[in-house]
């Protein structure tokens, strides 16, 4: 630390913690109200399906279903999207993909209403389906949205240089393609929102919502209501990590057009197999990369060719990919760069929003492509980054300069480096793979030293990965936040944000924020209940922006009020401008006289002056620019870097990589609530795991397999041994005493390590994630498809 | 049916369906929303009880096969107000994040500590396996457990 801080990079239990671990919390599903209706949803077992009819006439007149709610219900916008309106609130003329919703149906008792949507027949005409984004933009195919006259969602260039000249200048020449595979998200709570009808002619909706002002704005085109009679309030939201947003809008809309048009309350939950089928995924990308280097591992020249399959909605996708394309070639400096990233629709599940949000993907080709063109020029991997690394005023590919921020990629690579001695490890591994090649197999074995002795199969590897990452939302959009602070009479002190709480102890670290500043314990500062009506909206909770923007608006309303109660001081305690006042431990103190006052004092005092003690704070990001046609700008107005090691062991016998020890860099700028900063590292790792060798969503012409966490494996206690986070903590100008972002940097590094520790233990690069058994083992991934009848 | 058990110390009578879910009738007939439902198939813990001394995944149990035992849900592991040792070491390492596994990474916690008050390690992974978290990366629920197991057993090998 590098401040005399007294609440600041503390480790405080979090404010909602008493709630959560007596099982008070309320999250959406928690609650109930009088007269509420439950509901079910209509789908159609199809990928692709024109709707011709829908006869309702098997549950019309049946008691149980108090309503049947369609398209012909929704009195404005039919269809919605955060970016676009092109995913149907219900479904009318067709599906084009098998999570979508043809209607909706009401009543008492949710078990009843699932079993008789069953009986709704819909008469429909299966349509061809495009589940290859490969092909999505060919002349011949299919257009999922004919309206749009194309596939492709958005297209993203970038040039920088002249790549023909650099592969020129190059010694040698790499191409690879690399493929990155569709995830869910899997927070534990499944989706749930309740729908109340307002005196008003409103709604107040309560819901797992992971942005109320984008549910709000939403809800408000779809029925057509002013802002002032939609109040969106987050419930207790059971994890999210980028995936309670698009889906939760559209729950939102159905909801709040059943509540109005049966004129009671309605709560819609989703079983864990209607949110896998439903909700948005990560993207699968197809990655193509082109990388001229010297004979030292100088790269001369990158050509980057990047395809996101965005499935059936556009949904993030624009904003993903952009991500995508202002970090495509990683953390380097490297004159001649040419990217080129698209994302297209398809039959396929759609998606968006995922913690890392269009970075992981990139990063894992990106690293895999390093480390193998060190292992060419004969160095390590990461002596190839130091002699690539942006570092001070180096540019990046959209030809920003870095300055005004601590340029930490070296000094993360070289912890990390230190604290695992990698190098040398990398060397001892490296000098192993072979040693299995005195057996032969295929022949049978007569003598006891030909049996492989099952510690013999075991390969240990090491491999690590870099990265940086632009904070905030950069050249996406608007960068504001604000907040509410209150100083009550009694000295107590409430709070509110237009960011959201998503599970990650936001709100704590504001609370935090708050207490350094006024110089009072965090117990006396309280939240209220966010509410849509009750503050401004502080954009999304997305891009690890939480921290650097909301502590950082928290700061200055604390400022502003701090200013107020050093005013009164001076003038009540006769302290004069020579004089320096400060807040600490609740009380105040002046340079000359020592301790004054309580904090309760002067607000009490202030109170009876009449001064008023409730300010918003703002906090706008600085100016970042960007250009369209050349993906030129200063994309982000600063950014973090991070560096993680992976420790395995590999079993060459069954394909099983187990993570002996991840370790995490992150420079974070100041650590706030280190608790939560060391939480986030680990589950952000753990994520990035099971990303790397365990997770994947497949499908079968469009129709997901895996629908429930029988067959979706996501990391359990038992998946890794040993996680170690590290801060590199620095001095920054921008946000709160210069904290930054780590949420998502903690993520997106893990899969890219873990392949090259494989790679290291083995000899065999791997180009397609997740590193699971059968990858290892055999190269390929297997789908029931594959197989004949019973064997391979 | 008449469903009669002991419920967080308590005589508890429901009237329900044989065949009703044990976490629905926790959940909807006593609103003891504390229990939750992550994936109604027995694989992700949200919804652990602690059942006769065994922690159970309540979506997978009928109310009739409730009758007569001795429940525990995680509105009934505090004493009031007072946190029990646990859930007061839970919170100090942090091991709560979004709160949803919670409870029942509490609960499966507990049944672990009641039958081995001096866990290693692994014996604390396996107790916890069959509870997912996507949030904290279970190191600072490990973490959790120890201390307790600790502050519990003083000799405790931990
Ligand atoms: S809800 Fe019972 S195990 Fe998941
Ligand atoms: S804390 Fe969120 S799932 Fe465990």
């Amino acid at each position: 630390m590098n401040k005399d801080f007294s609440v600041v990079g503390k480790s405080l239990v979090r404010e909602d913690g008493l709630e959560k671990i007596t099982g008070r919390a309320m999250f959406a599903d928690d609650y109930k109200f009088d007269g509420m209706l439950h509901s079910a949803m209509l789908r159609i077992p199809a990928t692709h399906a024109a709707i011709n009819s829908i006869d309702f006439s098997a549950v019309i007149n049946n008691p149980s279903v108090k309503a049947i709610i369609t398209s012909q219900d929704v009195p404005a916008s039919k269809k919605i999207g955060i970016i676009k309106n092109d995913q149907p609130v219900f479904c009318d003329e067709k599906v084009v993909t098998p999570g979508d919703v043809l209607a909706m149906i009401l009543g008492e008792d949710e078990n009843e209403l699932r079993e008789l949507v069953k009986s709704i027949k819909v008469d429909y005409t299966a349509l061809p389906t495009l589940t290859n984004p490969a092909k999505a933009l060919e002349e011949t195919a299919l257009l999922i949205h004919p309206e749009f006259g194309t596939n492709l969602i958005c297209h993203h260039p970038l040039h920088k240089g002249d790549v023909e000249k650099g592969f020129a200048d190059s010694d040698e020449i790499l191409e690879q393609v690399y493929t990155t595979q569709t995830i869910e998200h899997a927070y534990i709570e499944p989706e749930a929102v309740i729908a109340l009808p307002i005196d008003n002619g409103g709604v107040k909706i309560i819901g797992s919502i992971q942005n109320p002002f984008s549910a709000r704005r939403i809800v408000c085109n779809v029925l057509n209501l002013p802002p002032e009679k939609v109040h969106v309030v987050q419930a207790q939201l059971g994890g999210s990590f980028g995936g309670k947003d698009d889906n939760m809008c559209m729950l939102s809309s159905r909801a709040t057009v059943a509540a109005l048009k049966a004129k009671c309350p309605v709560k819609i939950r989703y079983t864990r197999e209607e949110s896998i089928l439903e909700s948005y995924k990560r993207h699968p990308y197809i990655l193509k990369y082109k990388v001229g280097f010297s004979k030292s591992g100088k790269i001369k020249a990158m050509k980057i060719d990047l395809l996101a399959d965005g499935g059936a909605y556009c949904s993030m996708s624009p904003f993903v990919t952009w991500r995508s394309v202002v970090q495509a070639t990683g953390p380097y400096a490297i004159e001649n760069v040419h990217t080129d990233v698209r994302a297209v629709y398809t039959n396929n599940p759609y998606t968006g929003a995922m913690r890392g949000f269009g970075s992981p993907q990139p990063i894992f080709a990106q690293e895999s492509i390093m480390d193998e063109i060190a292992v060419r020029v004969g160095i390590t991997p990461d002596e190839i980054r130091r002699r690539n690394g942006l570092k001070l005023g180096s540019v990046t590919s959209t030809g920003q300069t870095l300055r005004d921020h601590d340029v930490n990629l070296i000094p993360v690579l070289d912890k990390a480096c230190a604290f695992t001695n990698f190098a040398s490890k990398w060397n001892e591994y490296k000098n192993k793979q072979e040693e299995l090649n005195g057996y032969i197999f295929d022949q049978p074995i007569f003598k006891d030293e030909q049996f492989i002795q099952p510690e013999k199969l075991i390969k240990k590897g090491i491999g690590l990965a870099v990265s940086f990452r632009g904070c905030s939302l950069g050249a996406e959009g608007l960068d504001q936040s604000s907040c509410f602070v209150s100083i009550q009479p009694d000295g107590k002190i409430v709070m509110l944000s237009g960011l959201a709480e998503n599970g990650q102890g936001l709100r704590m670290t504001l609370i935090m924020s708050a207490a350094e500043v006024l110089g009072v314990s965090s117990e006396k500062i309280t939240f209220l209940e966010s509410d849509t009506s009750k503050m401004d909206d502080s954009g999304p909770t997305v891009a690890s922006r939480g921290t650097l923007m909301g502590a950082a608006a928290a700061k200055n309303a604390c400022d502003l009020l701090l200013e107020k109660l050093e005013n009164v001081v001076r003038v009540e305690f006769k302290v004069d401008d020579s004089d320096f006042i400060s807040f600490r431990e609740n009380l105040v103190l002046s340079r000359k006289k020592g301790a004054i006052t309580k904090f309760d004092d002067v607000v009490k005092l202030a109170s009876q002056k009449g001064i008023d003690l409730s300010v918003i704070g703002r906090y706008k990001s600085p100016d970042v620019s960007w250009d369209e046609h050349s993906g030129q700008g200063d994309a982000y107005f600063t950014y973090v870097y991070g560096c993680q090691v992976a420790e395995v062991s590999v079993n060459t016998g069954t394909g099983e990589v187990y993570l002996n020890k991840i370790t995490a860099v992150h420079d974070p700028g100041t650590v706030i609530n280190r608790l939560g900063a060391i939480g986030q590292v680990y589950g952000g790792v753990t994520q990035g795991s099971g990303y790397g060798i365990l997770e994947e969503v497949t499908s079968e012409d469009g129709m997901i397999r895996e629908l429930n966490f029988d067959q979706y494996l996501i990391p359990t206690a038992k998946d890794i041994d040993e996680i170690k986070p590290l801060f590199l903590e620095g001095e920054e100008k921008y946000g709160a005493w210069g904290a930054k972002s780590l949420g998502e940097p903690t993520l997106e590094l893990g899969a890219a390590a873990i392949a090259n520790a494989v790679c290291n233990a083995l000899g065999k690069r791997f180009y397609n994630l997740p590193l699971n058994l059968e990858e290892v083992l055999l190269g390929r991934k297997l789908r029931p498809q594959d197989l004949k009848r019973g064997s391979l | 049916m008449e469903i009669k058990f002991t419920l967080n110390g308590k005589e508890a009578v429901v009237v329900c369906e044989p065949s009703l879910r044990f976490i629905d009738l926790l959940r909807e007939k006593l609103s003891l929303t504390g229990t939750k439902e992550g994936c109604g198939v027995g694989e992700c813990g949200a919804c652990t009880v602690i059942m006769n001394g065994v922690a159970v995944n309540s979506c997978l149990v009928l109310a009739s096969q409730v009758v007569g035992s001795e429940v525990l849900t995680i509105e009934g592991i505090a004493n009031g107000e007072e946190l029990h040792l646990l859930q007061k070491n839970f919170l100090q390492a942090g091991a709560v994040q979004c709160g949803f596994c919670t409870p029942g990474m509490v609960l499966s916690s507990y049944a672990l500590l009641q039958e081995n008050s001096n866990p290693s390690e692994e014996e604390i992974k396996d107790a916890i396996a069959g509870n997912l978290c996507r949030c904290t990366g279970y190191k600072q629920i490990l973490d959790a457990v120890k201390q307790t197991a600790k502050e519990l057993n003083p000799s405790a090998k931990l």
